[in-house]
């Protein structure tokens, strides 16, 4: 029992990686007014990139370092066109997500079935040999390492640098920032990057060690999940660890019934569990946040003009 | 000198000058993925041409093709124009796919064409218009936003159909492919003259009429595109706001379902992988280069089945993967956003500098 408990845990967290490292990605790129719904195009071509480059590099670093450019590299459409040219951002991300699968399923098609290189779980002496947390916790991949560090950071430099500071409030107010001489387009344009760049990092933990391999929509709605979990933790990275491990769960879940082949609840209502979760925490978010102010950034998705 | 000025008004055929110049955009982007893939870009395009063009039979694939984009394009442009997002044209395309399935096979199995094509028709409006209404609902009770509900539940109705022909659905004489058995034919629609073109083109093209004319003449049409103008200002004149977000979103809902009939009824003949291909996402394309012009979308659907055909010629005729028309899709957009904000500005070429004011 106990071992179930752990195992389903040590499973969660492992599921959890890409949704919280594209979730914190999103809150960088919305937290300076810009939304993009592009994560899920941006995922795909960062797992395609970085299994390419493993496969014909053998170098796990060259892997990952390809893989997060490859999605900062997409992000950069979409900030070209939602800031110099103020597209629509809902429109202009979901194009994003359209060309990004194209050009995964297209220059992927040769490399279908082909192996790459993988990064495993690495267990990290002492801290693993605490009973049950070092189990559940750290005995994950780099990448999950990556994740706890990566969060608390990002939570740091929003919320108690400068750099934080004017990023937020690019989002918040984009006219009084530029009044103040901040530069707002370039704000902007970073953070969509830097979005883009864990968005790629996600991708890339999917097609490197989660399910090793590259296959088409291999994803499957992650990015879009991301998405929701954006507004789930009211764009603070420390609560996207709870939104994520909520995903994560269910699918542990799903692993769990299935390997104990326990006829509980049909499998397709395991499958679709993850998507109507998530529909739920939007609607728990919604309804409890009716008669408050909204925590989502004043100025997201209104493209900042200083003519106007 | 060449000045570049901000346009004081608006072009008059901005919209037409915004899509033409995403078509011109997107064939340059494919012309550099041809040439950086070592084929030439002409012989590229003329067998993407010759695929369309070389034979009725060829062409007549194309119409196969915009007929479910005219209906999804036509569910986005709906929504649309009350400023909704209706992402989950895929899932209600779904949702109309198994209730015309459901309908055909089991409800009423033994009847006549001309009573079973009309009910089958109407189950599959409602499938999709129920699938919608649960988005349109949360949207408009509790505000929930409606891009990410409908885009969610594209993946629970396509998990629920695979259960269903994996499953409770599988035809049992079909050796373990996973399918329904196939309809009666007396749920087939109509073919025209040995072509796969069904009655799906035809109604899809009266669909797009009757939107136009709901949207331009009626008074519904009238406070639906004031809200999506001006939400404030239709709040203050006693628009329901509320009421429409049902309505629209219904309406959108009924024209994605009967997308997934056209395809069961008129292509498949059953319940398969086959259904969920993208028909929906593919919708949003076509709704905005067409301006969210009821009338424009079966043009612009048809642009896009021809993209579709040509893209499966190049895989067959120059050994290139298929999915090159998913990356001219995006293509088509982005260029459709640069030709917006391009036409709002006008360059002039004049001898005398003026001092800018």
């Amino acid at each position: 029992m106990i071992e179930d408990l752990i195992f389903i845990t040590q499973i969660s967290i492992k599921s959890s990686v890409a949704v919280l490292l594209a979730t914190v990605g999103g809150i960088i790129t919305e937290r300076s007014g810009v939304l993009n719904l592009g994560i899920e195009g941006m995922m795909l071509v960062g797992a395609l990139a970085g299994f390419a480059a493993g496969h014909f590099t053998q170098s796990p670093m060259i892997a990952v370092a390809a893989g997060t450019l490859a999605g900062g590299l997409l992000s950069l459409v979409h900030a070209f066109f939602t800031i110099a040219l103020r597209s629509n951002q809902v429109l202009s991300g979901l194009a994003l997500t359209i060309l990004g699968t194209g050009l995964a399923n297209f220059l992927g098609r040769p490399l279908i079935g082909q192996t790459g290189v993988r990064i495993r779980q690495l267990p990290i002496p002492l801290l693993s040999d605490i009973p049950v947390i070092g189990e559940v916790f750290f005995n994950q991949s780099p990448f999950a390492y990556a994740a706890y560090l990566l969060v608390p950071l990002v939570w740091f430099a929003l919320f108690r640098t400068r750099t934080g500071l004017v990023l937020r409030a690019v989002g918040e107010d984009a006219r009084s920032a530029d009044a103040a001489g901040v530069n707002v387009e370039l704000t902007r344009a970073l953070s969509v990057f830097v979005g883009g760049l864990f968005a790629g990092l996600a991708g890339t933990y999917l097609s490197l060690s989660y399910t090793p391999g590259w296959k088409e929509t291999m994803t499957g709605g992650q990015g879009w999940i991301a998405i929701a979990m954006i507004i789930f933790c009211t764009w603070n990275p420390l609560l996207a660890f709870f939104g994520a491990l909520l995903f994560g769960g269910l699918t542990a879940l799903q692993f769990f019934f299935q390997a104990t082949s326990m006829d509980l609840i049909p499998s397709y209502i395991l499958k679709m569990l993850p998507y109507l979760l998530t529909i739920g925490v939007l609607v728990l978010v919604s309804a409890s946040s009716r008669h408050r102010k909204s925590a989502s950034p004043a100025d997201l998705g209104v493209p900042f003009n200083r003519e106007l | 000198m060449i000045r570049v000025e901000k346009r004081k008004e608006p072009l008059r055929y901005q919209g037409a000058v915004a899509a033409s110049s995403a078509v011109v955009i997107a064939f340059l982007v494919g012309c550099v993925i041809f040439a950086g893939l070592g084929v030439h870009p002409l012989t590229a395009y003329l067998a993407m041409g010759k695929g369309v063009f070389s034979s009725v039979d060829a062409f007549s694939e194309v119409l196969v093709k915009a007929t479910p984009l005219i209906f999804t394009g036509l569910a986005v442009a709906t929504a649309a124009s009350m400023m909704l997002w209706n992402i989950g044209a895929e899932g209600q395309l779904v949702w109309g796919g198994i209730c015309a399935a459901g309908t055909a096979l089991f409800l009423f199995p033994g009847m006549d064409a001309w009573l079973v094509i009309p009910l089958v028709l109407a189950a599959s409006a409602l499938g999709g218009l129920v699938w919608s209404l649960i988005p349109a609902l949360l949207k408009a009770k509790l505000k929930v936003n409606e891009i990410l509900t409908t885009l969610l539940l594209n993946y629970v109705a396509i998990i629920y159909m695979e259960h269903l022909f994996y499953g409770p659905w599988r035809d049992p004489a079909g050796f373990g492919f996973p399918g329904t058995a196939q309809i009666p034919e007396a749920a087939h629609l109509v073919r025209f003259a040995g072509t796969r073109i069904s009655l799906g083109f035809p109604l899809a093209l009266l669909c797009a009429v009757f939107l136009y004319y709901l949207l331009k003449k009626s008074i519904w049409g009238y406070q639906v595109l004031v809200i999506g103008k001006e939400q404030r200002a239709a709040r203050y004149a006693g628009f329901n706001v509320n009421g429409k977000i049902l309505t629209v979103m219904a309406l959108s809902g009924a024209f994605a379902g009967m997308a997934g009939m056209v395809e069961v009824c008129g292509i498949h003949y059953r319940l398969q992988t086959g259904l969920a291909v993208g028909y929906g996402y593919d919708g949003i394309i076509v709704a905005w280069l067409a301006g969210l012009n009821p009338l424009a979308v079966p043009f612009t659907a048809i642009l896009l089945g021809a993209l579709f055909v040509g893209g499966e010629q190049l895989q067959s005729v120059l050994g290139l993967p298929s999915s090159i028309s998913l990356i001219l899709e995006g293509a088509l957009l982005f260029g459709l956003f640069a030709g917006q904000a391009l036409g709002g500005y006008t360059v002039t070429i004049s001898g005398r500098s003026k001092v800018a004011s």
